[in-house]
């Protein structure tokens, strides 16, 4: 397989001579659209692949994080370069298109520069292009689709559901979706999914008996080639999510079953094999050096977004590990030429989905407008209005987790709160009216229930090393996909190379050390306990909208960040 | 979408399964009573005095026993824990958690003939180390494989 980065460096910079550097008048017009998206076709096997748009059906701002620190092997790889660091080893041209896409530099600027990013309508005008230029293509969802959005909590997935029908998806795998509750998972894959999506995962078995909950792949003709697409699931749903909306059904990664599940598609004569996972781009560079027979790795979960494919090796050959962003930011488009029953070459290009350069689908636009028209009011609705950037995605804290907090202790009477470190959840400019949709981005969960605790400081403590070592435990069969719990009032200081225990220093609350035996109150939300059910308080976004109606203006909350020890000189970490 | 073993003992009967397996000698009532309890076995609080109580001091670290536990339990209540022997003549398997207050779980007597594959489920109630003894022809061989309990949110 020869590696197609010299190509894909020439597409680049063949885009950046094309103009679009930041502020110039170039930036703007809609024509700069056809260049920027001709990709030749390659090969007769084609994906094109999207993951974790998080049921975001409108454009909007998704700025991508400036600190995702690799830990041992991964310390400065890929997924792990953030900001010029990411620009330097992918050889991306500073002020360009891509760099705005891939990074969170000047982020504000540059967002208000190319405008906003995804969108179904835009998505499918760029799905049906590729499609015209590559006939049999298959569209390939890594999940977490059903979920992220009011619309979405309130139709029970149900405008994504049909959305993706019209997209014309063919394959998806799961993480979110499965929140909604098996039943209704169930009853989705059964009713609507039926003919049209399937649905699959290697990787759920029944807890009893360890039977396959959904077909572990799908098996089809494309262009006279037999192609496999096995399904993984987030290994770690029932931990990660609370365990009582999938009680009969367990994940892991399951290395075993997927060898297996390979070595059958492989009989049945597939000659190209895909994984369309949702374990995460650290697990699966490590699951590509471990299982014999795969092409690709079509990689999500982590939110990645990586502009060059990573080619790793294994006993059976070499796998490609890709993973393709969030938020309907990005459709990768990956192209392979087989000759004499395997895999000869490839081609992989991420296509960011800038808006403004495509023109919206006619038919997808009217779909948004039916779904979205019995609850547009309620949706639209202004709560008040930001003086700065409000995002989320980082290790440790985004400034609207900052107003998450802020809320949550002031609105709950606590002295501590912690909030989620999810990877989803998008970004308002400065001047940028939050309405209770931009609410709903981050908060929209089926658990969404607001508690008060009192905890004593070796729990917080331990609290923190726990979920510490789900996001910098060096082996990534670990690592569980998320960033740090965000928290405020309590100041520490975090050491991501220690081993679990010996992460978490230095625990201040207003200056004074915090103390072992002393109880503290934490005010918190997105319990995974079955008993917040009853016991728990207000949904988050009723706490967040109530205090942001209060302000009315929202000034530049105070991030509170970590002290970070022990990395300096770390390429996961740009400012 | 697969007919699963749960729908099919839901169709069946449950019951009316079990008993026609009984029936036909599969299960015999009485089965799990047959032999001796080791009740000191299962009141030790180390690995080394369970290894020592079950007789086997050094055992010798093998990959010919396998064990198949999660990196990380769904549920610390109920972990799934299976262990395959492939060495000759296995006689025994146990079970040994490093970190409960009482190391051993589950001591199987493997009767000539049987294949030496057991399945069963452990609670633990921190992150801990998973020994599967095992005995064989009179010899004693272990492996093990740790399995994280953790509190679990903030995952994506």
């Amino acid at each position: 397989m020869s590696m197609s980065r010299r190509e894909f460096l020439h597409v680049l910079s063949a885009a950046a001579a094309t103009g679009l550097p930041l502020g110039t008048a170039l930036a703007r017009p809609a024509t700069a659209g056809a260049g920027f998206y001709e990709v030749p076709p390659f090969g007769q096997v084609h994906f094109l692949h999207f993951t974790d748009c998080h049921a975001q059906l409108m454009p909007l701002y998704f700025r991508e994080p400036d600190m995702n620190i690799g830990v041992g092997a991964a310390a400065g790889r890929a997924p792990h370069l953030v900001g010029e660091h990411l620009l330097k080893a992918f050889g991306v041209k500073p002020g360009s298109l891509e760099a705005h896409a891939f990074t969170a530099i000047d982020f504000a600027e540059a967002a208000r520069t190319y405008g906003q990013i995804g969108g179904f309508a835009h998505l499918a005008t760029l799905v049906k292009r590729l499609r015209a230029s590559r006939p049999g293509a298959l569209l390939v969802d890594g999940g977490d689709t059903w979920q992220g959005s009011g619309l979405a909590l309130w139709t029970r997935g149900q405008d994504m559901v049909d959305a993706c029908k019209l997209l014309g998806v063919d394959v998806m795998a799961g993480h979110w979706e499965f929140t909604l509750g098996a039943e209704r998972v169930q009853e989705i894959v059964e009713k609507d999914l039926k003919g049209h999506i399937d649905f699959v995962a290697q990787n759920i078995k029944t807890l009893d008996f360890g039977d396959p909950v959904f077909p572990p792949y799908s098996l089809r003709e494309m262009n006279g080639v037999r192609v496999a697409v096995i399904g993984q699931a987030f290994p770690y749903t029932p931990i990660a999510n609370p365990r009582y909306l999938m009680p009969e059904w367990t994940f892991g990664i399951q290395e075993e079953s997927l060898q297996k599940t390979v070595d059958e598609v492989r009989g049945k004569g597939a000659q190209v094999v895909v994984l369309l996972s949702h374990n995460g781009m650290d697990v699966d560079l490590k699951l590509a050096s471990r299982i014999r027979g795969l092409d690709a790795i079509l990689g999500g979960h982590t939110h990645d977004a990586v502009p060059v494919p990573v080619l790793v090796a294994n006993p059976g050959g070499r796998t490609l590990v890709t993973n393709a962003g969030s938020n309907g930011k990005f459709l990768g488009v990956l192209d392979f030429d087989v000759r004499n029953g395997h895999v000869a070459d490839f081609r992989y290009r991420l296509l960011p989905v800038f808006s403004r350069l495509l023109p919206a689908d006619p038919e997808m636009t009217a779909y948004i407008e039916k779904v979205r028209a019995p609850y547009g009011e309620r949706l639209t609705e202004p709560l008040a209005v930001s003086e700065s950037l409000l995002y989320r995605r980082g290790n440790f804290i985004g400034s609207f987790d900052q107003i998450i907090l802020d809320a949550l202790m002031e609105v709950r009477g606590a002295e501590i709160a912690f909030s989620p470190g999810f990877r989803w959840g998008t970004t308002i400019l400065p001047g940028q009216t939050i309405t209770r949709e931009h609410v709903l981005e981050q908060t929209a969960i089926t658990y969404p229930w607001t508690t008060l605790t009192e905890m004593t400081g070796e729990t917080i403590k331990n609290i923190l090393e726990d979920v510490c070592d789900n996001l910098f435990n060096p082996d990534p069969y670990y690592q569980q996909g998320g960033d740090m719990v965000r928290v405020g009032g309590l100041e520490y200081t975090c050491a991501p190379n220690e081993k679990m225990g010996r992460r978490i220093r230095s625990m201040r609350l207003k200056g004074k050390p915090i103390e072992a035996d002393r109880k503290y109150k934490v005010a918190g939300w997105a319990s995974v306990a079955e008993a917040t059910r009853q016991t728990g308080g207000q949904p988050i976004w009723e706490v967040v909208e109530g205090w942001l109606k209060a302000k009315k203006t929202i000034t530049p909350p105070r991030l509170n960040r970590p002290t970070i020890e022990g990395i300096a000189g770390n390429p996961g970490i740009g400012f | 979408m697969g007919y699963t073993r749960r729908q099919a003992l839901k169709a069946g009967g449950s019951l009316g399964l079990f008993s026609a397996l009984v029936a036909l000698g599969l299960v015999k009532p009485g089965d799990a009573w047959a032999q001796a309890w080791n009740k000191g076995v299962f009141e030790t609080k180390s690995v080394a005095d369970a290894l020592k109580a079950l007789g086997a001091s050094a055992p010798t670290m093998t990959a010919d026993v396998i064990v198949t536990a999660p990196d990380i339990a769904e549920n610390g209540a109920m972990v799934n824990v299976a262990a395959v022997s492939k060495l000759p003549k296995t006689q025994q398997i146990a079970y040994l958690i490093e970190k409960n207050p009482n190391t051993v779980t589950a001591v199987f007597d493997i009767p000539p003939g049987t294949l030496p594959e057991v399945q069963t489920r452990v609670k633990m109630g921190q992150t801990s180390n998973v020994m599967v003894l095992v005995k064989a022809d009179g010899k004693y061989y272990a492996a093990q494989k740790e399995v994280k309990v953790t509190v679990g949110g903030c995952g994506g």
